[in-house]
């Protein structure tokens, strides 16, 4: 289970004003300005749960995502994943979870698919059997066999991100973070993708937190959505509530934005 | 009797957890050894650098100062100890040379990717320095041999000799090991700098060139004049290529090398404290303000 109670969290940032006489006075006096990415944020996700996070950019979804990852402190407010706090035990916390950023890529990028699953097996300390059944499972369900050999620069972006998400379930996590997982993909690696988390859910009950821009993934996966915006929660619920008759989820999502001013 | 138990526990524990940077070390081992063209490129030119600067050192051992004292006479080390401290030098190249750094860390370090190593279970310390180990092992195994068979086979003076003794041989291993260790040791501090600083490069190229002159890299340390070299015998740059490479050529033995081999541990000791410290700050940093 996943609780976070009024969290906040402050960035501090360097501002200046444009042209030469500015940055000279910056040399001497730096200005700061403090941006409140997250203020008062709670909820709360049941095992077995897929929630949307969702939100336009820079409001607040990263640094949730970090928070609940175990790296980034929070200014204020308690955090409880599974009885751990995330920042406080960063190593045996990480063995419970796992990530995948759509935008970045944690195999190792000169080598075979398969030895960066040997070394993540290292990393997690997965015994050899639950290790060969997890990667069996997942070669089968993410259509795998053909790329384990193939270093992951020679890849194409959407097998790349079967293999991500392979990689990032080896451990058996209970819960998965996914940062925008279809960003980038064709058709039919979006679909294939979708319906491997859905699978995933299902057989493993595993709670699966995914952040998107892309409402299809919201509504082909996820039951409640959690709205954030300027760092604040503007709605915990379901899609359906804020879809208006007649428009499309993204046209919707929009208008819902615009009447909360941002 | 009582505490055996515990004490087992505890040590299969702990290699345990070794296994992970074991596993890091294998990888980017294997990793190392691909890049054949580069091994190639190396050879070729650790070559030709070793030859160059044997014929330059000829040429100064030749000369007669205006006094009419022949150089060879003056030198610290004979001719052929240095012709050996070079090809050492220049086979063993990839475990000493400061800045033959992996630029990956860096990268990932200013680009954010870091924040997935700390998703993890792992100490990413411990994760570089087993990475940094590894790429320089397969660097210098891959090159290693040709330049010491050639070496061998070149006429006396030039040439390789035999180590002195069985006993310098097995001091030299262990002393290049310690140096190796110093040497990544501290290129993790220019690493872990990256964290506080915009870029790398200003630390790196100073670093770089520190190195570089203080270790022995450019003139072996000995052909410094002798106050100078009692004060850069202290440095940790001495404690890199320096002491394995005149334990070999026979220049450093007895009392003055069982006090290099100490400054090398005490070194290696505190640049990897040091390290930790810094790296335990900048998780810190980076947890905190979130960059």
């Amino acid at each position: 289970m996943i609780t976070l109670e009024h969290v906040s969290k402050t960035y501090k940032v360097s501002k200046r004003n444009a042209g030469f006489s500015s940055a000279c006075k910056a040399l001497f006096r730096r200005e700061y300005e403090y941006i409140h990415a997250l203020s008062d944020v709670s909820f709360t996700i049941q095992d077995g749960e897929m929630v949307g996070y969702i939100g336009p950019n820079g409001a607040g979804k990263s640094s949730t995502i970090k928070i609940l990852s175990g790296i980034l402190i929070p200014d204020s407010g308690t955090c409880l994943i599974n009885g751990i706090v995330p920042w406080k035990n960063r190593i045996s916390h990480t063995r419970g979870i796992g990530v995948v950023f759509g935008q970045r890529t944690q195999l190792w990028w000169d080598v075979p698919v398969i030895d960066s699953y040997e070394l993540l097996k290292e990393i997690y300390q997965i015994n050899t059997h639950t290790y060969r059944r997890n990667l069996e499972r997942l070669t089968d369900m993410l259509d795998l066999s053909g790329l384990l050999k193939t270093p992951a620069r020679q890849l194409s972006l959407g097998q790349r991100m079967r293999c991500e998400i392979a990689a990032s379930l080896l451990h058996n996590p209970r819960i998965l973070f996914l940062d925008e997982p279809t960003i980038g993909l064709d058709a039919v690696s979006k679909l294939a993708v979708r319906e491997f988390i859905l699978q995933l859910n299902k057989e493993q009950n595993t709670t699966v937190i995914l952040t998107t821009h892309d409402m299809q993934d919201i509504e082909a996966l996820t039951n409640r959505v959690i709205l954030i915006g300027k760092g604040q929660i503007l709605l915990d619920g379901r899609l359906e509530d804020i879809l208006l008759h007649g428009s499309s989820a993204e046209e919707s999502l929009a208008e819902f934005y615009r009447s909360h001013g941002i | 009797m009582k505490q055996y138990p515990f004490f087992k526990v505890s040590r299969l524990l702990r290699l345990s957890r070794l296994r992970k940077y074991i596993a890091f070390f294998r990888l980017y081992f294997t990793m190392g050894l691909q890049y054949r063209t580069a091994a190639f490129a190396g050879i070729a030119t650790q070559f030709t650098w070793g030859a160059m600067e044997i014929l330059m050192f000829r040429a100064f051992y030749q000369s007669t100062a205006p006094d009419g004292i022949a150089g060879a006479s003056r030198f610290p080390m004979s001719f052929a100890a240095t012709a050996s401290y070079i090809w050492m030098q220049q086979a063993f190249l990839a475990l000493f040379m400061a800045w033959l750094m992996d630029n990956d860390i860096f990268t990932s370090i200013m680009d954010g990717n870091v924040a997935y190593e700390l998703c993890r279970p792992i100490d990413i310390y411990n994760m570089w320095f087993s990475r940094s180990l590894a790429s320089r092992c397969s660097r210098a195994v891959l090159r290693c041999m040709p330049i010491l068979l050639v070496a061998v086979l070149l006429p006396a003076p030039y040439g390789l000799t035999a180590p002195a003794s069985l006993q310098a041989f097995l001091l030299f291993l262990l002393t290049l090991a310690l140096g190796l260790a110093v040497t990544v040791a501290f290129c993790m501090l220019i690493y872990i700098s990256t964290f506080f600083t915009l870029s790398p490069d200003g630390i790196r190229t100073i670093a770089m060139s520190m190195v570089e002159f203080l270790s022995g890299a450019v003139i072996p340390l000995p052909f410094f004049p002798d106050r100078v070299k009692e004060i850069l015998e202290l440095l940790p740059f001495a404690s890199m290529q320096n002491v394995p490479l005149r334990i070999y050529s026979g220049d450093l033995s007895g009392y003055a090398m069982l006090r290099a081999i100490g400054i090398q541990a005490v070194w290696l000791v505190l640049l990897v404290g040091i390290g930790k410290l810094l790296n335990r700050a900048a998780v810190q940093k980076i947890t905190f303000h979130g960059n």
